[in-house]
């Protein structure tokens, strides 16, 4: 449900960046979004439909970078990717990890026309 | 006619974020302790601030602000009769308080005769992980009837608290759940986060959490 909070904050700073560099249309709009972090692509592209209506992002396409959440062990020193459910280190079976990446939330760039 | 890409690399919900180091000012200000308590329905988060009003009130100045997407105002109520001062936020259906909801809860509180602010979050273990309130410390409440395999179902919750209640530890004897794969799930994603194991019917495990706000209490 905050997919929608989230959509129209997309919205406002695209139109804010894209105001300032004078732009007469918004192409796409790329995002990062981390493993960990909880939005769905599906439904902030349902809302992008109707919160940017009428503006000049309206055909702007949405650009979901996935960011994997990358962890190293640190007893084994290996690196590995998070599956769909964390888990342990497969190489020793350890908990003693750390996250590097995948909390990413984040408006990258924007591409215009001006 | 020309092409461009504009670099913005800002956070999606900075403005919150922004709203939100505002609200932490303002608390400050008062020096004001604040929790911002989330959790799925039904995990006790109501309960807990009672018990935890109930063992401080005599000593500290509590205000709560509670969180809800409809207007019923029972767990106002309840902390109100339990001897705090409480707000009461309808979200209008939305999943989750967000710091502009925090910013007029606060403005309704008399913050100079307050110590400790509790934020009574929406239940919901997805979306309040992603609104930063302003307060000193986020805690999940997680309860032995909801399984031991939450932390691996909503990383994100579990990823960004600091402190983590376990409650209905009475019900351990009736419901299967294996607190070592739970603990391990929680190691795996929040490395030292704080736990207090509890149970707001025994009263088992609270005095832990209580010493541990008054620890933090500032004045």
């Amino acid at each position: 449900m905050h997919e929608l909070s989230v959509t129209e904050n997309i919205l406002k700073t695209s139109l804010e960046y894209a105001a300032r560099e004078h732009a007469v249309k918004v192409t796409a709009i790329n995002l990062n979004i981390g493993q960990l972090s909880s939005i769905i692509d599906d439904s902030v592209q349902f809302y992008w439909e109707f919160v940017a209506k009428d503006t000049i992002c309206e055909q702007a396409r949405l650009n979901f970078n996935r960011i994997a959440a990358e962890m190293h062990c640190q007893d084994c020193q290996s690196h590995y990717q998070l599956g769909t459910e964390p888990g342990p280190c497969p190489s020793c079976g350890s908990y003693n990890v750390r996250i590097l990446s995948g909390d990413e939330f984040q408006l990258e760039s924007i591409e215009i026309e001006k | 006619m020309s092409n461009q890409k504009v670099t913005i690399l800002e956070n999606i919900l900075s403005a919150n974020d922004q709203l939100a180091e505002k609200n932490r000012f303002l608390l400050d200000k008062f020096n004001i302790f604040s929790l911002n308590i989330m959790a799925s329905p039904g995990a006790g988060k109501t309960s807990v601030i009672l018990k935890t009003i109930e063992a401080l009130k005599s000593t500290t100045r509590i205000g709560v602000i509670e969180g809800d997407t409809a207007a019923v105002t029972i767990d106002a109520d309840k902390v109100t009769a339990g001897g705090a001062y409480a707000v009461q936020i309808n979200t209008g259906g939305n999943c989750h308080l967000d710091s502009s909801m925090i910013e007029a809860g606060l403005n309704q509180l008399p913050l100079e005769s307050l110590d400790l602010v509790i934020i009574e979050n929406v239940g919901n273990l997805v979306c309040p992980a992603a609104f930063e309130l302003g307060t000193n410390t986020r805690v999940l409440i997680a309860s032995i009837p909801e399984g031991d395999d939450k932390p691996y179902k909503y990383p994100g919750m579990y990823r960004g608290v600091d402190v983590l209640i376990l409650n209905k530890t009475d019900l351990k004897p009736y419901v299967p759940f294996d607190v070592n794969y739970f603990r391990k799930g929680v190691t795996l994603l929040n490395p030292g986060v704080k736990i207090f194991p509890l149970s707001c019917i025994t009263g088992e495990g609270f005095k832990p959490w209580i010493e541990w706000i008054k620890i933090h209490l500032k004045k």
